[in-house]
């Protein structure tokens, strides 16, 4: 059994929360400026240009990319071979986003009830995942999400019959109703099949995947640039201001169902959407 | 590019018009959902509010806290739309201009149009760069609501877009943009 120490992984969380927050993933920042080169209307080009400003200056001042700097979603691949030492895994997991936050003065967002709505004053508790893997490693991804872009997802649990068409009907209809709300250019995660919360969480790892790397599954790429297509035609723009660049890519993941199922959910990431991971 | 000054002046709110790009300088005040709550409550039971709203700019933000040599974290604008509830009494009570991001409701044109008030978009996400625009921040009331308190800020170069101007024309109006609630 290999052995890791509870206080390695709150450093790394805490790390990996503050590198999140202040450096924006290379393959958002390319495919950003891949948009400023063919953005026709002024306005947007503008906003674009002060989008890849702000990356700038985060990174080399280290500070928030975004203000918004989220509710800490940690997924882990823990594997039956480790053996955690000196404490709890969640524990730490969460004292290390307390250290981050604190450390990388970073913006504490989250409440202790949604009723009470006290802020808990250190951005915990995290959302976390943990899936038991063969191995001995110790693999974590930390998703600080915003709330402008969280709050526009949309789950549906659709009829078989209403099959790729259904499907793709729905992704229209979230995009069109967030409109400028997520901080466009998003990114469009889609999550089709499982249950409920399967199709949820696979929206959620869709958003995950670099932009530019499409579906393995050659009829689901042809139906994600169909629809990031159809989505920049709709004039949304950056910010919900106009323009060409309204999403920067769509990601579809799915998983086997039932056969009297079809659940289908779209999370949207903002511009800004921080993804890190970590292996220990 | 135009610069307005905060606070804002009638000839001036009467100027803006739709989809024009403008730099803000002057005092603003930041107040998001909480703050709102807390002065509708004022309101209603007749207590004096943290800052007089006549001719004032609300920006709608809940910044980052500073970090050492900085006056500010990072500090973008929120979704405007969560403000709707309480926008117009605060604009009968004489708010003239809103800074955030995203559409507003029809309630908040109409009252918009009818008190004569801009509301502009700034760039949300872009919460380090609009942070170099501020050159003070203030806490001036709420301390207790934390990145949710009301701010005074001096800005200056504080880039916007005119999305709703005083006559109800809305940039989020487009066929097949935003829907309207």
């Amino acid at each position: 059994m290999r052995q890791v120490h509870v206080e390695n992984i709150s450093k790394a969380i805490a790390e990996a929360v503050i590198e999140a927050n202040t450096n924006l993933p290379g393959d958002i920042k390319d495919a950003l400026q891949g948009a400023l080169e063919r953005e026709s209307l002024a306005s947007a080009s503008n906003c674009l240009q002060i989008i890849l400003e702000n990356a700038q200056i985060a990174v080399c001042e280290k500070v928030a990319l975004c203000q918004d700097t989220g509710l800490v979603a940690v997924n882990i691949e823990l594997g039956q071979e480790v053996h955690i030492v000196g404490g709890e895994l969640e524990g730490a997991v969460n004292q290390g986003i307390r250290d981050g936050y604190q450390r990388g003065y970073l913006r504490k967002s989250v409440v202790n009830d949604p009723f009470d709505r006290i802020n808990t004053g250190d951005n915990t508790p995290a959302i976390i995942h943990i899936h038991l893997v063969a191995g001995d490693g110790l693999h974590m991804t930390v998703f600080p999400k915003g709330a402008g872009s969280e709050n526009m997802g949309q789950l549906a649990m659709l009829k078989p019959s209403a099959g790729m068409e259904g499907v793709k009907k729905f992704i229209l209809k979230v995009v069109r109703e967030a409109g400028g709300n997520p901080c466009p250019p998003i990114i469009v995660g889609v999550g089709v099949g499982g249950n409920m919360e399967k199709a949820a969480l696979l929206a959620k790892q869709a958003l995950f995947r670099e932009v530019g790397q499409k579906s393995s599954r050659p009829e689901l790429a042809a139906i994600e640039e169909e629809m990031l297509v159809q989505i920049n035609a709709m004039g949304i723009g950056v910010q919900g201001l106009g323009g060409d660049t309204t999403a920067l890519a769509v990601n579809i993941e799915t998983y086997p169902t039932h056969i009297a199922c079809l659940p289908v959910a779209v999370s949207l990431g903002c511009h800004c959407t921080r993804r890190v991971t970590v292996d220990l | 590019m135009k610069i307005i000054k905060a606070p804002l002046s009638t000839e001036d709110i009467e100027q803006l018009k739709m989809g024009e790009e403008v730099l803000v300088e002057g005092v603003i005040y930041v107040a998001r959902d909480a703050a709102h709550k807390k002065m509708v409550q004022s309101i209603q039971v007749g207590e004096d509010l943290p800052f007089d709203l006549q001719g004032q700019l609300i920006y709608y933000a809940g910044p980052c806290p500073a970090p050492p040599g900085k006056v500010i974290g990072s500090a973008g604008p929120t979704t405007s739309g969560r403000m709707d509830a309480y926008a117009p009494l605060f604009i009968e009570r004489g708010l003239k201009g809103m800074i955030g991001k995203g559409p507003r409701d029809k309630g908040v044109i109409e009252s918009m149009q009818k008190y004569g008030a801009v509301y502009l978009a700034a760039v949300g996400g872009a919460g380090a760069y609009l942070a170099q625009r501020i050159l003070a921040a203030d806490i001036v009331a709420y301390p207790e609501l934390g990145p949710e308190s009301i701010l005074k800020l001096t800005v200056k170069d504080f880039p916007c877009i005119v999305a709703i101007d005083s006559q109800g024309n809305d940039i989020y109006d487009r066929p097949n943009g935003s829907e309207k609630k």
